[in-house]
């Protein structure tokens, strides 16, 4: 009836590390909010196998937190990404380096 | 007497005139006030001088306290003026030769732009040393003290804009600097063991307290001692000296000839009291003295300049005066003082004389045949020199040598009297070697111009005080006369005239004769000529130098001095502060290049860490 849970592990871990590569790699900050999106839902998903395997419910309200976290957290990020793109007329993350050290 | 106060005192106002209102006031108003602020000084030390003569006061001593200075329990330094037979003698030869000096550097000085500043100095210099030798307190005393190294610095650097100038006033600033930390330590020794610097009542309690030949006397003598070998130019601490002859030549007639360089003289003499507990310190003055006057002989009988011929006599005669010290002899040695004031003040301004009609040319192989040129300053010249080589009867430098010389035979070191009489005769040889020199021969430079009465007055009078002040105190053979040390025993205690084989003042009465008779063979053999033209031999070289004290010292304490200023120039202690602070800087550098603003990277960076940390916890 249930699947093992190394099934939904090994899925959360995927989905985490194409995460982390869409960060690595996309530019543009609409994407790379995307990736940080991907990453909390494999987190997420990560807490629901936990609470499977150990039979425990502290899984499961773990990932509502998780997704007033996530909703808080784009709602913020979409917030700067607008300020930026007033500012820059740009949404490519890699020109928001105003803060380096110039020399 | 109750004028006393003022000797001191119308020099420094003197000084504090022309120090603030000298420019503006011109030459003429310059000159009168310096030499009228020391004239009359002069006039005041005559006056009293005659009154003490006629009713001496009570021991005769006259105290003048004038204000307290510090009083603290149990110390307490009065300003107060302490006048006996021997701060007589020192103060008349003072005001009378600084007045005959002041009187001569009004013309000798007459195009120099600096004149109202040189008179300024000139009577400072007079009042440090009226306050020195006046003073009733070693505090004040060492007030004097100083301040006469302060005009000394001064006046030998008067001419500032060359820097070899400035070179000599500092040298001979900073070696009698260093005597006179002795001198202070020794102040302060005298202090706390004795409780007063009263200099009576300092003596009366260290032969109260103090046992003979002690090691607390042995100390504070040596202290004070070494204090009184730098200011008057004796082995070790003489190489100031031949230097300082930089200074204009009234200033060298005055200051390193007559006066400031025999304050060392007068220290012990004036403390003899306490010298008198330390048997080996006495031993050492007379050693050291011998040891100058025969080191410095020796060097003026290779000098071209004849101011440092003058330079090495002065630190020669000074020496026998701390020969009779180191003897015990205290009346001979303040008379070879005031007969050695006399006639080297008359050498230095006669030798300025020629100089300032040679355009202010010192080098005797330039001069020459000048006895009928300038037959002024030749006499006056030629009497200073008989004075200085001791020649017999004519001459006071006589009486004080034999004086000295039949002193230092009583006491029973014969090497100490042969040095003395080896010395007469090598200062025969030298200065008479300058006399041939520059006075006879061919004329090699013709002199221009003409002397004013205000050279030839000063000139005139010490000729005459150096032909005739030595019979004040005569031999036995001559009838023995006591007037001066008669004078000054109420300061020195009585002296005994030792009885001294006629063979003995023999010597002493034909060791100059010898060595005029030597200079004069090898004046007609035109040797000495020739040292103008030969480059001297190592020897010659050795003596030129004052037998090499110079590079002794430049290889043991000026260059490792030196060195060590330079290694500290740039802090080295300072590197534990300053590289810790490169450290962060260099560190701050590196890691400064990461931080590019670039969000991807900082990620990945990120990433990196967070995997090698989870890599860790797992497999570590």
């Amino acid at each position: 009836m249930s699947v093992p849970w190394p099934v939904p592990a090994a899925l959360a871990l995927a989905l985490f590390l194409l995460g982390v590569l869409g960060l690595l790699t996309r530019k543009n900050l609409v994407f790379v909010l995307m990736s940080i999106e991907i990453m909390l839902n494999a987190a997420g998903l990560l807490f629901i196998t936990a609470g499977m395997r150990w039979g425990n419910p502290d899984g499961q309200i773990m990932l509502i937190f998780v997704f007033n976290l996530a909703g808080a957290e784009l709602a913020l990020g979409l917030v700067l990404l607008l300020r930026l793109r007033n500012r820059l007329t740009t949404l490519d993350g890699d020109a928001a380096n105003l803060l380096r050290d110039s020399a | 007497m109750t004028l006393l106060w003022l000797i001191p005192v119308l020099p420094l106002l003197g000084a504090t005139v022309l120090g603030l209102a000298g420019p503006t006031i011109g030459h003429r108003a310059s000159a009168v006030i310096g030499t009228a602020s020391v004239g009359i000084a002069a006039l005041i030390a005559i006056t009293i001088g005659v009154q003490w003569l006629q009713h001496p006061p009570p021991g005769e001593v006259f105290n003048q306290n004038l204000w307290t200075w510090v009083s603290l329990p149990g110390f307490s330094v009065n300003i107060s003026l302490y006048l006996d037979p021997l701060a007589m003698l020192m103060t008349l030869v003072i005001t009378i030769i600084g007045t005959l000096i002041h009187l001569f550097s009004t013309e000798y000085m007459q195009d120099d732009p600096g004149y109202s500043r040189f008179f300024a100095y000139l009577n400072l210099f007079v009042a440090a040393m009226l306050l020195l030798v006046l003073a009733g307190d070693l505090v004040i005393l060492f007030v004097g003290w100083e301040g006469v190294g302060v005009c000394s610095y001064l006046l030998v650097g008067f001419w500032f804009s060359d820097s070899e100038n400035g070179a000599a006033a500092q040298k001979s600033f900073i070696v009698t600097r260093i005597a006179d930390i002795a001198m202070l330590a020794g102040l302060l020794l005298l202090s706390t063991q004795l409780g007063s610097l009263n200099i009576q009542a300092m003596l009366a309690a260290a032969s109260a307290q103090w046992p003979q030949g002690g090691m607390l006397p042995e100390l504070a003598a040596a202290l004070l001692l070494i204090g009184g070998l730098g200011k008057s130019a004796q082995v070790p601490l003489q190489t100031w000296l031949p230097d300082a002859m930089a200074g204009p030549t009234p200033v060298s007639a005055l200051i390193h000839a007559a006066t400031m360089v025999t304050a060392g003289v007068y220290l012990v003499a004036r403390t003899h009291v306490l010298f008198l507990l330390a048997p080996e310190v006495m031993r050492a003055i007379a050693i050291g003295g011998a040891l100058t006057l025969l080191i410095a002989a020796l060097a003026g009988l290779m000098q071209s300049d004849i101011k440092r011929v003058l330079a090495y006599s002065t630190m020669s005669q000074i020496g026998y005066m701390f020969l009779a010290l180191g003897v015990g002899a205290w009346s001979a040695a303040m008379f070879h003082f005031l007969t050695h004031a006399v006639f080297k003040a008359l050498l230095f301004l006669s030798a300025g004389a020629i100089s300032m009609r040679l355009h202010h040319e010192q080098n005797i192989f330039t001069m020459g045949g000048l006895r009928t040129r300038l037959p002024a300053a030749f006499w006056a010249f030629l009497i200073g020199a008989a004075s200085l080589a001791a020649l017999p009867l004519v001459s006071a430098g006589f009486f004080s040598k034999e004086m000295i010389l039949g002193e230092v035979w009583a006491y029973p070191n014969a090497a100490l009297w042969a040095a003395g009489i080896t010395g007469a005769l090598l200062t025969a040889i030298y200065i008479f070697r300058a006399v041939f020199i520059v006075f006879f021969g061919p004329v090699t430079t013709e002199p221009s111009g003409a002397y004013g009465i205000r050279i030839l007055l000063p000139l005139a009078l010490l000729a005459l005080a150096a032909l005739t002040i030595g019979w004040l105190e005569t031999p036995a053979f001559l009838g023995g006369r006591k007037i001066f040390s008669g004078f000054l025993t109420a300061s020195t205690g009585a002296a005994g005239h030792h009885p001294v084989p006629v063979l003995i003042t023999l010597a002493g009465c034909l060791a100059p004769l010898a060595g005029i008779a030597i200079a004069f063979a090898l004046h007609r053999s035109g040797f000495w000529q020739a040292q103008a033209t030969r480059s001297p031999n190592p020897l010659g070289r050795l003596l030129r130098s004052g037998c090499g004290f110079d590079a002794v010292y430049d290889v043991l304490l000026v260059r490792p001095y030196l060195s060590l200023v330079a290694a500290l120039r740039h802090d080295p202690v300072d590197l534990i502060s300053t590289g810790l602070a490169g450290a962060a800087i260099a560190a701050h550098r590196r890691l400064r290049a990461t931080q590019t603003g670039r969000l991807r990277r900082y990620i990945a960076w990120i990433t990196a860490g967070s995997v090698a940390t989870i890599a860790m916890l797992l497999f570590a």
